[in-house]
């Protein structure tokens, strides 16, 4: 299961946070381009997870307008169907 | 032609962060120059440097420039914002395109190269950051102060190794001149791990004692090589009209430069540094005995020694000018030196004070007024910094009093 927590732990230490937004908030729904991540941040924020967690993310769901309930959606069907498998 | 003045200046140097601190440390004489404690240099022939100390860049700047910074991008971002808030210029207020970013590198972000090239190396492509894509490049203090501020004027990066730093300033004047009201110059170097150590090694010119006092003696003759440096200073650069209609302090006007090439060796041709120096004052109208102090590129190498006192000699007249080397007290910090020269050559005028070049016996063959021991006190209508890259690079700026 991969959670919010584990997303702001990962995206705090590969990216860091802009002054100002608050990662505690209600930001589920706001798209990383609102928090302040720009391309490269979320392509680090992507590897970072996919290393940690086995996963491959497809470069269509990096898109600007991704948001953190969407990325942590992808990352979670992946790791049910795997368990699935398994 | 619309002259180019200097408004505002950020020092981070070994001897001292910021300028209030570096200018106090410089005029006593303090050296930064130490063991390096940045890696275990043990296992190395140079073990000397001088390292920025006490730079905490994480109470400077935020948690999402720490990740995509090297050290050298972190000490220029401080050095620009110290540069900016001197100049009492907020770039918020200003067009974006009025103002651009032209700063000297020599190297790149070493540090974390190193540090995602190991990564690559050991443990997979994956691995590595994403942001090694611009951290290690050697423009990226251009480009990070760029987007810090919003600063999307002519911008650009110049590399000429040490030369650079004053090659640098003068392309900035030239988009002053071509109607850019502000440019951040300068320049900020910082390669001192294993990586950046072991090809500065390579040039063979670093000096291998272990004894601070006695590493970096240019003009003496125990010269015998010299100590690297991190750290440099950057410049908010701005037209003379600019600065008049802000009712700013003017630190000084750029007012001459040149730079040229030295022959190819063997040839038995003169080196080109006698003729960049003719050339700076001969662009600024300045006749040699107005020239009020001379801030010297100062090699630690025998032959480059002899090869700036002849070129000075000859333009001042045997001990016909006082010349200084404050980097005797940094380490030379490769594109950072020069930037940091005019700083210091800008408080000397401001405060009527030369500093000292410490630790140097000054051989008499070269013929040099040597400024030692103490700071001396001088007149303050020009200053001229000489820089010299590795290869051949010569470059001359003169620096102009606007209040005498």
């Amino acid at each position: 299961m991969f959670v919010f927590e584990d997303l702001k732990r990962i995206l705090l230490d590969g990216a860091g946070a802009d002054e100002g937004v608050d990662l505690d908030g209600d930001v589920l729904d706001t798209s990383f381009e609102e928090l302040g991540y720009e391309s490269l941040a979320l392509l680090e924020t992507a590897g970072r997870v996919e290393r940690e967690y086995g996963v491959k993310l497809d470069d269509s769901v990096l898109t600007n307008s991704v948001t953190p309930r969407t990325l942590i959606d992808v990352v979670n069907a992946q790791l049910s169907a795997r368990a699935g498998v398994a | 032609m619309t002259a180019a003045v200097v408004t505002g200046l950020g020092v981070t140097a070994p001897n001292g962060l910021g300028a209030e601190a570096y200018w106090r440390a410089t005029l006593s004489g303090t050296s930064g120059i130490a063991r390096i404690t940045h890696f275990d240099p043990g296992r190395y022939p140079a073990r000397l440097a001088g390292e920025v100390k006490g730079f905490e860049a994480k109470e400077h700047l935020s948690s999402r420039l720490l990740p995509q910074t090297d050290r050298m991008t972190r000490l220029a971002l401080v050095a620009a914002d110290w540069a900016l808030a001197d100049a009492a210029v907020r770039p918020k207020d200003l067009p974006e395109f009025d103002m651009g970013v032209v700063t000297a590198s020599s190297s790149g972000g070493f540090e974390f190269g190193q540090g995602e090239l190991a990564n690559l190396w050991s443990r997979g492509g994956q691995y590595v950051s994403a942001y090694q894509s611009f951290a290690w490049f050697y423009a990226v203090n251009s480009g990070q102060i760029s987007i810090r501020h919003g600063m999307k004027g002519p911008s650009g990066v110049v590399v000429s190794d040490q030369a650079g730093g004053l090659d640098a300033v003068a392309q900035a004047r030239r988009q002053i001149r071509k109607g850019t009201r502000i440019v951040l110059t300068g320049a900020v170097d910082a390669c001192i791990c294993p990586w950046g150590w072991v090809a500065q090694l390579a040039s063979g010119q670093l000096s291998t004692s272990d004894d601070p006092a006695r590493a970096y003696l240019p003009f003496d003759r125990a010269a015998h090589g010299y100590v690297p440096g991190e750290g440099g200073a950057i410049l908010v650069l701005e037209s003379a009209e600019s600065a008049r209609d802000r009712g700013v302090r003017v630190y000084a006007e750029v007012a001459g430069y040149a730079a040229t090439f030295d022959p190819k060796p063997g040839l038995g041709r003169e080196p080109g540094l006698r003729r960049a120096i003719g050339l700076a004052l001969a662009e600024a109208r300045v006749p040699p005995g107005e020239v009020d102090v001379v801030f010297a590129d100062a090699a630690g190498i025998p032959e480059l020694d002899r090869v700036e006192a002849e070129a000075v000699t000859a333009v001042f007249g045997p001990r016909g000018v006082p010349v200084t080397a404050p980097k005797t007290m940094t380490g030379r910090m490769y594109s950072g030196a020069a930037p940091l020269d005019l700083a210091a050559a800008l408080l000397a005028m401001d405060t009527g004070l030369a500093p000292p070049t410490v630790n140097v016996d000054p051989s008499p063959k070269y013929g040099l007024d040597l400024v030692v021991g103490e700071p001396r006190r001088i007149r303050s209508r020009t200053a001229l910094v000489l820089a010299r890259g590795h290869g051949g690079f010569n470059s001359a700026l003169l620096l102009r009093n606007p209040n005498t």
